[in-house]
């Protein structure tokens, strides 16, 4: 662990580690603003002028000293309430490695805005208040954060400082939690004693907290495994858009049709045998392009043109996949969804589908349970209503291509939108 | 079928990938899209972005400037000569035309236009009929950004209503509009100013001179840099004061905004290299230390726009 606490370095040698996102969440006063704060701020990107308008905001309010926090709290309301009502990111980096902070919100009311941070990390910090323990709102972010496929958990038992740097309470709070995690599944659990607002264990490890032999936070930050590192996956392409260049000067392109998106899984190499979804057509692989040029390969989340040998008719919403194993095609999905809008979902409209880059017409069939997201109790539901989480079936005008989610939170993915007002109104993931 | 090992990609390949993504998810979803081109260094780098996402082919969009009349000459010069290397259809719409118009009145000549760029650009997009505008907004650059949606809903008046944002979940985005609304979609919201940098260089992209080191004439006002007797085609701005003491100083620009309100940095970094070493160790963020305009109220950027600010 050498560069953690180096500014960014932009010389050539400096291996580069990619771009981790996770999200930190945590109860109200659990202090997360602040150890966003103190990352950012150990990590030496928090530049001057923020300081010294955060310094004179701190000043303003009677504080004595600077408040972290108010790096992160965004919006005017916000700033007026002293609460974080809305999804934040911030960035910093190591010089190694680039960070995508999604900062969710703590309240009970916001849960969308947990699961919305929650879609796109690979690492969640769970913050603990050490003198408050494991609380409700401790475990539904716990199992939130384990329900959207976050594959790393961080349990920070935050303001060290004012239990004395306790041993004993770090260790009773980690009993506590891993009694609670082994009950509902959650693995991979990493346990850190640390004080926000002191620094100690954040970046530098101080000298309050001996006992503990374990990584700073950022020592596990920088090791922890990047999204798709970690096992190999099935190729997956939606095609976003088609290049169809005819109308140029140039007669070369006339025949040109390649197909746009992102790799979403897997790899692809010129050569290579796909099939396309829905016709179920084969086809081999001509060329792998970025801005027209050829590149030869593919890696998961890279964003590319493919050019096939076959003329087949392929448009956005299709999908190239791995010729020997490709999703399936579903007319009905269950999936566990999240509702966002004050509209309740119920068996009497029809919705809109986002499925990768495909739109469908869906409606509920079913709700098999609600879930009651502190203990997971499966609950009897006719309708759902905002920040409600359900296992739920839906049935589809067109099929969609999908994984379950657990295998692949790309094309195990949907929202649902309601075309009244477009509003996106809920999120699912496929089982 | 190959099954190489999972490869990770670095972070500016990872950064160039979601840009390029979201690029072709407003041309997928979006039936008349623009992107916005100031010749300055964030839309430079949409513009190589665009490229890599629809090449060989065309951008399935025209490129629009909202001109504030207020910019610097080589900053226009550049604009037009990298549009039409790339052949691709600049519009310009001037702030001056509203004025003209009466919709933007100014509260003295002097006044700062940027905040007036709204008025001309919601024009725009009515001229046009355009329901999406791409824009290089980043998060990093102010604290209300930092909130706003990759793909973010304007409602008939163009306004941003933050408590009332379509939740924004994996790679899914929602750029879906009735007639008269308009999606604004920043496809390099997470970048930084210094991945911004590191993209130029990495990519060899040309910018316009004043955002390397240059000796020019200014004032010091309130601790500020102000370039002075500036030529623009409207008339010599930022006149200095009687009282003031003009001195020959080496700067660069961190950002190309209205002359009136945009100051330079002290810098003697000439290359893209030394800019992003400065980057890299720099102890200023980029609106505070460059927008006078921004200082004004701590929230000023959320209440511009949520008036349909970019």
């Amino acid at each position: 662990m050498s560069a953690t606490t180096t500014p960014t370095s932009t010389t050539p040698e400096v291996e580069d580690h990619g771009l981790l996102r996770f999200l930190t969440c945590g109860s109200v006063d659990d202090g997360k603003s602040t150890l966003i704060g103190r990352l950012l701020y150990d990590s030496k990107t928090i530049l001057a002028d923020t300081l010294s308008s955060i310094q004179k905001t701190s000043q303003k309010r009677g504080l004595e000293s600077v408040d972290l926090s108010l790096l992160t709290d965004g919006l005017q309301a916000e700033r007026e309430q002293g609460i974080t009502i809305d999804v934040a990111y911030r960035y910093f980096s190591t010089g190694t490695r680039k960070y995508i902070i999604a900062d969710a919100p703590g309240h009970e009311q916001y849960t969308r805005n947990m699961v919305t941070a929650a879609s796109t990390a690979n690492l969640a910090i769970i913050l603990v208040d050490a003198r408050r323990g494991v609380l409700t709102q401790t475990r539904r972010h716990s199992i939130l954060a384990h329900l959207v496929g976050i594959p790393h958990l961080v349990v920070a038992i935050n303001k060290m400082d004012l239990v004395d740097y306790s041993q004993e309470i770090f260790t009773r709070i980690m009993d506590d939690f891993l009694e609670f995690a082994a009950k509902r599944g959650i693995e991979d659990v990493h346990f850190i004693p640390l004080s926000a607002l002191t620094g100690d264990m954040v970046v530098e490890r101080g000298e309050s907290l001996d006992w503990y032999q374990g990584p700073t936070l950022i020592e596990i930050l920088e090791d922890a495994p990047l999204a798709h590192s970690e096992h190999t996956e099935t190729f997956r392409f939606p095609v976003q858009y088609v290049c169809r260049p005819q109308d140029s000067a140039n007669p070369a392109l006339h025949d040109y049709r390649g197909f746009m998106g992102q790799v979403e899984s897997g790899s692809i190499r010129t050569g290579d045998v796909v099939t396309v979804l829905p016709s179920g057509l084969s086809s081999t692989v001509k060329a792998v392009q970025l801005g027209g040029e050829e590149i030869g390969a593919a890696f998961t989340e890279q964003s590319v043109t493919l050019l096939l040998q076959d003329e087949i008719d392929v448009s956005r919403g299709d999908m190239i996949v791995q010729q020997d194993a490709a999703p399936q095609a579903r007319k009905e999905i269950e999936a566990i969804i999240c509702w966002f809008s004050e509209v309740p979902l119920d068996r009497a409209r029809t919705f809109l589908i986002r499925h990768t880059s495909r739109e469908v017409k869906a409606r509920l069939t079913a709700i098999t349970h609600k879930l009651d997201v502190n203990t997971l109790e499966r609950l009897p539901a006719e309708k759902l209503q905002m920040n409600d989480i359900a296992r739920v079936h839906f049935k589809l005008a067109q099929p969609v291509f999908a994984d379950p989610y657990a295998a692949n939170r790309s094309t195990g993915a949907f929202i649902v939108i309601d075309e009244s007002n477009n509003n996106t109104v809920g999120a699912g993931m496929i089982q | 079928m190959t099954k190489p090992t999972p490869k990770i990609l670095s972070h500016l390949d990872w950064l160039e990938a979601e840009a390029i993504h979201i690029m072709r998810e407003v041309a997928g979803q979006c039936s008349a899209p623009v992107l916005l081109f100031s010749g300055g260094k964030d839309s430079i780098c949409m513009l190589r972005l665009a490229e890599k996402a629809f090449r060989p082919g065309r951008f399935p969009f025209p490129l629009l400037h909202i001109d504030t009349g207020h910019n610097y000459r080589e900053v226009i010069d550049f604009r037009d000569r990298h549009a039409a290397a790339l052949g691709e259809r600049l519009i310009v719409r001037s702030v001056e035309d509203s004025m003209q118009r009466g919709t933007v009145v100014l509260k003295h000549p002097g006044e700062p236009r940027n905040r007036h760029q709204s008025v001309t650009l919601l024009e725009a997009i009515e001229e046009f009929g355009f329901d999406c505008c791409i824009g290089g907004a980043r998060r990093d650059e102010e604290k209300a950004r930092a909130k706003e949606r990759i793909m973010s809903f304007r409602d008939e008046f163009g306004q941003w209503d933050p408590k009332n944002q379509r939740p924004e979940l994996w790679n899914l985005y929602n750029a879906r509009t009735h007639k008269g609304e308009n999606i604004r979609a920043f496809p390099i919201s997470n970048w930084t100013e210094l991945d911004v940098w590191q993209y130029i260089e990495r990519e060899k992209l040309a910018l316009p001179g004043i955002y390397f080191a240059h000796v020019r004439p200014v004032v010091i006002r309130q601790g500020a840099i102000v370039p002075v007797n500036v030529p623009t085609p409207g008339g010599i701005l930022n006149v200095p004061k009687p009282d003031e003491k003009v001195i020959d100083l080496q700067v660069r620009f961190r950002t190309v905004g209205d002359i009136t309100c945009t100051a330079p940095v002290e810098s003697d970094a000439d290359s893209i290299e030394k800019i992003l070493l400065e980057t890299a160790t720099t102890t200023i963020t980029e609106r505070g230390a460059t927008r006078l305009d921004d200082q004004t109220s701590d929230a000023s950027m959320e209440q511009r726009k949520k008036e349909g600010y970019f």
